[in-house]
C-alpha cells in the first residue's frame, strides 16, 4: 500500500550513495532510464528501483516522452543537502564564536604581561565600531 | 573597518567527495589561536560550544604523540574522538588522524593550518574521509547534525507533498 514518504525516507533516500550517484548524473539534466544505466553502471531493475525511491520522496520528476520515460531532478531536492551542509556549519561557528571569547581573553593576559601593548589595543576595539 | 565582521562566520565546502573544507577567520595573531587549539585547559572552553562538558582534553603535541576529545553535551549524549600527530608546525600547522569513537572504522585526515595576516588568523581544516559514505556520516552526525537535518528535510519532503 503506498504511505506517506517520511523524513527518514527521503534522508536514507538521498544519503544512499548508489542514489547520489544518480542525482548527480540528473544535475546535468533529464535522462531516461536507459542513459542512467550506462551512467551510473547497475543493471536497469536496479536504476528503476532507485528512481522509485528517488520519486517516492519527491526528489526526482518524470514524465512520458513517447515510449521513454525521462527522470528529471526536482531542484528543492537540493535544498536538504544544502541545508544538512548548513547545519554543520552552524555547529562549527558556535564553537568558534566560543573561540572567540577564549581568544579576547589572551589577548588582555599578552597585554597585563607588556603593558607597552595596551594602547594598541584600545586603538583596535575603537576602530571595530 | 567593514572587513572586521566579514570573516567571522565559519565557512563549509565539500571540495571533493571525500573532503569538508572548513574555514574561520579570527582576530587574534596566529600563535594565540594556535595556543587555543593545543592547550587543554583552553580547548576545554570552547570545543563544545557550551552545549556540553569536556570530559577528556589530551593532547600529546609530537609528531606520532596521540589526542583524544571526550565530551558529555547537556541532553547527556556521550562523544569521543581521538587520533595521532602527523605533522606539526607550531603556530602554523597540525596535521593528525581523526576517528569518532562511534564510527571507529572510518579514520580520517585533518590537516588544519594557521595563516596571519594583519594581525589576523585565518584557519583552514581540511577533513579527508576515506570514502564519501563517512564523510557523509561525518557531516551528518556532528552533535546536532542527524536530527535537525532530519527535519530540515521532513520540512522540505513534506512541502513537495
Amino acid at each position: 500500500m503506498a504511505r506517506a514518504a517520511t523524513t527518514t525516507d527521503a534522508f536514507n533516500a538521498v544519503a544512499e550513495p548508489r542514489r547520489r550517484e544518480i542525482l548527480d548524473a540528473l544535475a546535468g539534466g533529464e535522462l531516461a532510464v536507459n542513459d542512467l544505466v550506462g551512467m551510473v553502471g547497475l543493471a536497469q531493475p536496479q536504476v528503476s528501483k532507485h528512481l522509485r525511491v528517488l520519486r517516492e520522496v519527491g526528489a526526482v520528476d518524470v514524465r512520458e516522452d513517447g515510449r521513454r520515460r525521462v527522470y528529471r531532478l526536482n531542484g528543492r531536492a537540493l535544498k536538504p543537502i544544502h541545508d544538512w551542509v548548513k547545519t554543520y556549519e552552524r555547529s562549527w561557528s558556535e564553537r568558534f564564536d566560543a573561540l572567540d571569547l577564549v581568544l579576547e581573553e589572551l589577548e588582555q593576559k599578552e597585554d597585563e604581561d607588556d603593558p607597552g601593548d595596551k594602547w594598541a589595543n584600545g586603538d583596535r576595539e575603537a576602530s571595530d565600531r | 573597518m567593514t572587513q572586521v565582521t566579514s570573516g567571522r562566520t565559519a565557512t563549509v565546502r565539500l571540495p571533493t567527495d571525500e573532503q569538508i573544507l572548513i574555514t574561520r577567520e579570527f582576530d587574534a595573531p596566529r600563535h594565540q589561536v594556535f595556543k587555543a587549539w593545543t592547550t587543554p585547559e583552553l580547548l576545554r572552553r570552547w570545543w563544545t560550544a557550551g552545549c556540553g562538558e569536556m570530559t577528556v582534553a589530551d593532547v600529546d603535541l609530537r609528531v606520532g604523540g596521540v589526542w583524544r576529545y571526550a565530551m558529555v553535551a547537556t541532553d547527556g549524549l556521550e562523544s569521543a574522538f581521538h587520533g595521532e600527530y602527523r605533522e606539526i608546525v607550531p603556530n602554523e600547522l597540525i596535521v593528525s588522524t581523526e576517528v569518532y569513537e562511534g564510527a571507529p572504522d572510518a579514520e580520517a585526515v585533518t590537516r588544519v593550518s594557521f595563516t596571519e595576516a594583519d594581525g589576523r588568523t585565518l584557519v583552514t581544516i581540511l577533513v579527508t574521509h576515506a570514502t564519501r559514505q563517512a564523510r557523509d556520516a561525518h557531516v551528518s552526525g556532528m552533535e546536532v547534525g542527524l536530527q535537525q537535518a532530519l527535519d530540515l528535510l521532513g520540512q522540505v519532503a513534506g512541502s513537495l507533498g
